[in-house]
């Protein structure tokens, strides 16, 4: 998988499709021939997506919600 | 035989009577190996862990005990006054107080025994279905997105899965599918709820739970129409039903049946926010580490280019273009010098011999070149000199005129 930088905003990114991205980017980044621009290229985007997966892990909490005939709702019940 | 009896010594000690009693009593077959039923009461649970009460029917009134280790198997069960079981045991006396009791290591609810039959049944057949080939098991997300949970809302198992899933991947979404877990409404709730799952949220996995309880209370998971459900399910299912020891006919169609509704959150979320933490800090060193490196092999291709650089200069150029000179120089300067001493050797020869070849070291020892006055001719033939003629003769000093008077032919 080739990295895409700049594709899509790093923030709207679920924590699976960052971690992959950030992945992906260490393995670009860890093998050779690329121009050093382009190297430092690589090494922002990684840098902003490992922001915010550390975000999304931090501030994580879980969401319950409840089918209510067709419809989701919020959950309510016992914490 | 009422003097005989009057008049006769004691023959039995009550010890030896009671024991008597008790070897024919525990010697009997039927009573070694009895299953009984009747009603609870005068329920006792001692300090100890063992269980005293008296079974009752109409009739009569059954001693009971059940040792501690046996107890625990029925530790979920509600026992207390009133209920009705069937035990299976054995007779035993004690002889303490001679009394003999049903000393108990099997205890169910009354009808527990037919739906145990009917639980056989129902999972032959099924199986025959193959509703239970583990080739049929789909594998399970690492990593789930969307959990869906179908369990009663007010249950402790709900409070207790998602405490589990709150503390190991909060990153996750939990959808509840409320629906009783109990009674008749039970079975239709559960499928109900597995179909709006499925079509609804569709989410990467389900957990069917429930806390511990009787095998009455656990029924619905034994109902085909849930366990064929839970087969045809399109998210993969994990089973939480009751506790370790209790086995359900869904636990076998599930695609992966955990003891309790903890250990079904657990098995939901193999990775934790503890390992993506840990993955995520060793990406980040990774990302530092090879760029560092690529910067360091820029540095080092700069650091060749630059003694290139400097070897190829102008000035380094110039340098051995005047260290190249000052060879040449040298060398010149050699090849002359030799060239010169060469040169005055020959010089020498040359001289000796020049000098060996003058006309006047031949005149030294006497001799005298004549030549004609006119032309000036080296005179080598008397021919050449009619008498008469004058004639230079040169001699080693001096010069003499000479007049010729008589010439002689050589000729013989």
């Amino acid at each position: 998988m080739s990295p895409t930088p700049k594709s899509k905003s790093v923030q709207e990114l679920t924590y699976e499709a960052a971690f992959t991205e950030l992945e992906a980017i260490v393995a670009a980044l860890e093998s050779e021939g690329r121009s050093l621009d382009e190297s430092l290229n690589l090494y922002e985007r990684g840098q902003v997506l490992s922001a915010h997966c550390a975000a999304l892990l931090e501030k994580a909490e879980l969401k319950v919600r409840q089918l209510s005939g067709d419809e989701l709702t919020d959950f309510e019940g016992q914490a | 035989m009422s003097q005989i009896a009057l008049f006769d010594t004691p023959r039995f000690s009550v010890t030896d009577f009671t024991r008597r009693v008790r070897r024919l009593l525990e010697g009997d077959q039927a009573l070694s190996d009895a299953w009984v039923q009747g009603e609870i009461s005068n329920f006792t649970r001692a300090g100890s862990g063992h269980l005293y009460f008296t079974l009752k029917d109409a009739g009569a009134a059954l001693r009971c005990v059940m040792w501690k280790g046996d107890a625990l198997r029925v530790r979920g069960m509600p026992l207390q006054d009133g209920l009705s079981v069937e035990v299976h045991g054995k007779i035993g006396v004690y002889e303490i107080s001679g009394q003999y009791q049903l000393i108990i290591d099997i205890l169910r609810t009354a009808g527990e025994g037919a739906l145990y039959a009917e639980f056989m049944r129902l999972k032959a057949l099924l199986e025959a279905q193959g509703l239970f080939d583990p080739l049929r098991k789909r594998p399970l997300p690492n990593f789930p997105r969307v959990i869906g949970i179908i369990t009663s809302p007010t249950g402790a198992a709900l409070r207790d899965m998602l405490n589990v899933l709150r503390r190991r991947l909060p990153l996750v979404e939990v959808v509840l599918a409320a629906t009783q877990v109990q009674g008749n409404e039970a079975p239709v709730g559960i499928v109900q709820a597995l179909q709006k799952l499925n079509t609804l949220v569709r989410p990467d996995v389900i957990l069917l739970a429930r806390g511990g309880g009787s095998i009455e209370d656990l029924w619905a998971f034994n109902d085909e129409r849930v366990v064929r459900a839970v087969a045809a399910s399109e998210a993969p299912v994990i089973t939480g039903v009751g506790h370790e020891t209790d086995f359900t006919l869904v636990d076998f169609a599930s695609d992966l049946r955990a003891p309790t509704p903890t250990a079904a959150a657990e098995l939901a979320t193999p990775i934790t926010v503890l390992d993506l933490d840990g993955a995520l800090q060793l990406d980040r060193q990774r990302l530092q580490d090879a760029l560092t490196r690529q910067i360091d092999v820029r540095r080092a291709e700069l650091e060749l280019m630059n003694s290139g650089l400097r070897f190829y200069s102008p000035a380094r150029r110039l340098q051995n273009e005047n260290q190249r000179l000052d060879e040449l120089v040298r060398r010149v300067t050699r090849a002359q010098a030799q060239r010169i001493t060469l040169q005055s050797v020959h010089l020498a020869g040359v001289s000796r011999r020049l000098e060996s070849l003058s006309p006047l070291a031949v005149l030294r020892r006497g001799y005298a070149v004549i030549t004609n006055m006119e032309d000036g001719k080296v005179i080598q033939d008397a021919s050449q000199a009619p008498v008469g003629a004058e004639l230079h003769a040169r001699l080693a000093k001096g010069m003499l005129n000479v007049k010729v008077q008589k010439s002689f032919s050589q000729e013989a």
